[in-house]
């Protein structure tokens, strides 16, 4: 069992600050580490691997500090969200050195390239993968020592679906057997469908911990606002208004458009359709106004 | 303190990169040269010193050494490739060590070599001047590397900063204020070539003792502190 603990750590860059006193335990099992980009996902990811010094607090693994620690890495496999590998290697070559590296070798090379199935491509050089095969072979890469943490950047940049579920099925893999995974996205879906415990950090606070589901309802229950245009507005909006799950409805004459205040998100874009059918208004716009991700993160703060 | 896996991958990456057509071009240039001025002029010691001295020792070692040290390290840390030497096992002073070795193997190579043969073709090894500069380019091979290898830890601009100071101060400072010579490489290792070189043919303004420490010293403190430097590289470019 190992455990990344990060404890009242900050990070600064001259006048920035990229994390501001952050506390948490990253554990077995996967944990997603959510938020917009720019929040200091990357940087927290890196204090953890062991790139950059927090500027105050402690960033430990099972106790021991990770910052000029180079023995963490018998434990730690770092995929960096940087593209930049050896691209004169092939793919096999690349595994193996990093099998070296570890004290390991061809064998151990070979089966990590396996397990990420890339061994039909392992002899062609790096320069010609695509991106989802560079992400592939550096999982291998990390994988190589059988590490009990697995620190993965945005992982899933870049990958089409298929291959986007096959790595998801492969970290689920390593979670269940009891590794530590944590893996940074700004994407809630993604963090969604693997992580069974989710890490949220907005503007370098960390925002919210737990359980996915819990945060997803504190998500997708905050009031949501819609911009809608259609051929008659104010029948239009008497109708919503006299529905629990519309909460406002403001006429927006200069728009010449609606503006609505959702709060049973399910109920209402149910209702939207069905209003404007029986009432035979057509629908012209209908566009979520707060729908950024940004947006959904600063009301997570607020909440 | 040697790392093979770490040594082949800097090789290729010295190797195989475009800029590495330079290591071929300057030696090349330089056996042309030696052909051409033996063909013209015959067999003539003080023109053989002349031609190693003013283009194989004072312009081509220090060029080659920046290629070498510079690129045995800097492209990595430039595009952040390392993060897959330093999320190893590996002692970073390792890492330097054996980046070093190869900086210094490589420059070696293109330069001493064809010092060594230039330095035959012009005269035949007469006065021991072929030899006497092939100590010279192996010493300042060592001293280069060690101080470019640094750079290229510690800037992102290496190849230029290295570039100015191979040709700007080896090369013109160095032949223009008497100062600035105790502080070349070049002057260092001529000292070397001087002692053994026929006498009269090579002049050094540093004493061969403090030439000596100079070079090992410069080395030492050189490769110390690119290790410590790497210990505590930041490779979070991005935010």
């Amino acid at each position: 069992m190992t455990t990344i603990s990060i404890d009242n750590t900050s990070r600064w860059f001259g006048n920035v600050v990229a994390v501001n006193d952050v506390t948490m335990t990253i554990g077995p099992g996967v944990t997603g580490l959510l938020g917009p980009n720019g929040a200091g996902k990357s940087t927290l990811i890196n204090m953890m691997g062991g790139f950059l010094a927090p500027s105050g607090g402690t960033v430990t693994l099972d106790g021991a500090t990770i910052w000029r620690n180079e023995s963490v890495y018998r434990q730690i496999g770092v995929v960096p969200e940087r593209e930049a590998m050896y691209d004169f290697l092939t793919g096999r070559e690349f595994v193996v050195a990093n099998a070296e590296l570890h004290g390991l070798g061809a064998k151990e090379a070979q089966k990590a390239l396996a397990t990420v199935e890339m061994e039909y491509a392992q002899d062609r050089k790096i320069s010609t993968y695509s991106k989802g095969m560079r992400q592939r072979v550096k999982m291998a890469s990390a994988l190589v020592h059988e590490p009990s943490v697995l620190l993965l950047d945005e992982p899933f940049n870049g990958m089409d679906p298929r291959q986007r579920m096959q790595l998801m099925d492969l970290l689920r893999r390593m979670g269940a057997e009891g590794r530590t995974v944590l893996f940074s996205s700004h994407i809630l879906e993604e963090v969604e469908q693997l992580a069974s415990h989710i890490e949220v950090i907005v503007a370098g606070r960390h925002a919210a911990s737990g359980d996915f589901r819990r945060i997803r309802r504190l998500m997708t229950d905050r009031p949501h606002r819609y911009l809608v245009r259609s051929s008659d507005d104010r029948a239009l909006a008497a109708a919503l208004i006299a529905d629990p799950s519309t909460a406002g409805i403001e006429v927006d004459r200069a728009e010449g458009a609606l503006r609505i205040q959702a709060v049973d998100f399910g109920r209402f874009t149910e209702l939207l359709p069905k209003v404007a059918r029986e009432h035979s208004i057509r629908l012209l716009t209908v566009s979520p106004s707060d729908e950024s991700l940004e947006s959904v993160f600063s009301y997570l703060v607020a909440a | 303190m040697y790392d093979p896996t770490v040594a082949r991958l800097t090789y290729r990456a010295v190797l195989g990169r475009r800029r590495a057509a330079i290591l071929f071009v300057l030696p090349g240039l330089l056996l042309l040269i030696a052909a051409a001025v033996r063909g013209f002029n015959g067999a003539d010691d003080q023109v053989a010193a002349d031609v190693l001295g003013g283009f194989a020792v004072a312009t081509m070692v220090p060029l080659i050494g920046v290629i070498a040290g510079t690129g045995s390290i800097g492209p990595e840390i430039d595009d952040g490739s390392i993060v897959y030497l330093l999320a190893k096992p590996v002692k970073r002073p390792t890492i330097i060590f054996t980046k070093l070795i190869v900086a210094i193997a490589v420059t070696m190579a293109f330069s001493a070599v064809p010092t060594f043969i230039a330095g035959f073709i012009l005269n035949g090894n007469g006065q021991q001047i072929a030899v006497a500069f092939t100590v010279a380019a192996l010493v300042a091979s060592i001293a280069y590397s060690a101080l470019f290898l640094l750079l290229g830890t510690v800037s992102r601009h290496a190849v230029v900063i290295g570039l100015v100071y191979a040709l700007v101060w080896e090369t013109l400072f160095g032949s223009l204020v008497p100062g600035a010579r105790t502080l070349s490489v070049q002057q260092w290792s001529l000292s070397l070539a001087e002692k053994i070189g026929g006498e009269g043919l090579i002049g050094s303004d540093v004493g061969l003792p403090t030439a000596v420490a100079l070079l090992a010293g410069v080395t030492v403190a050189a490769t110390w502190y690119a290790g410590q430097k790497l210990r505590v590289l930041k490779l979070a470019g991005e935010e």
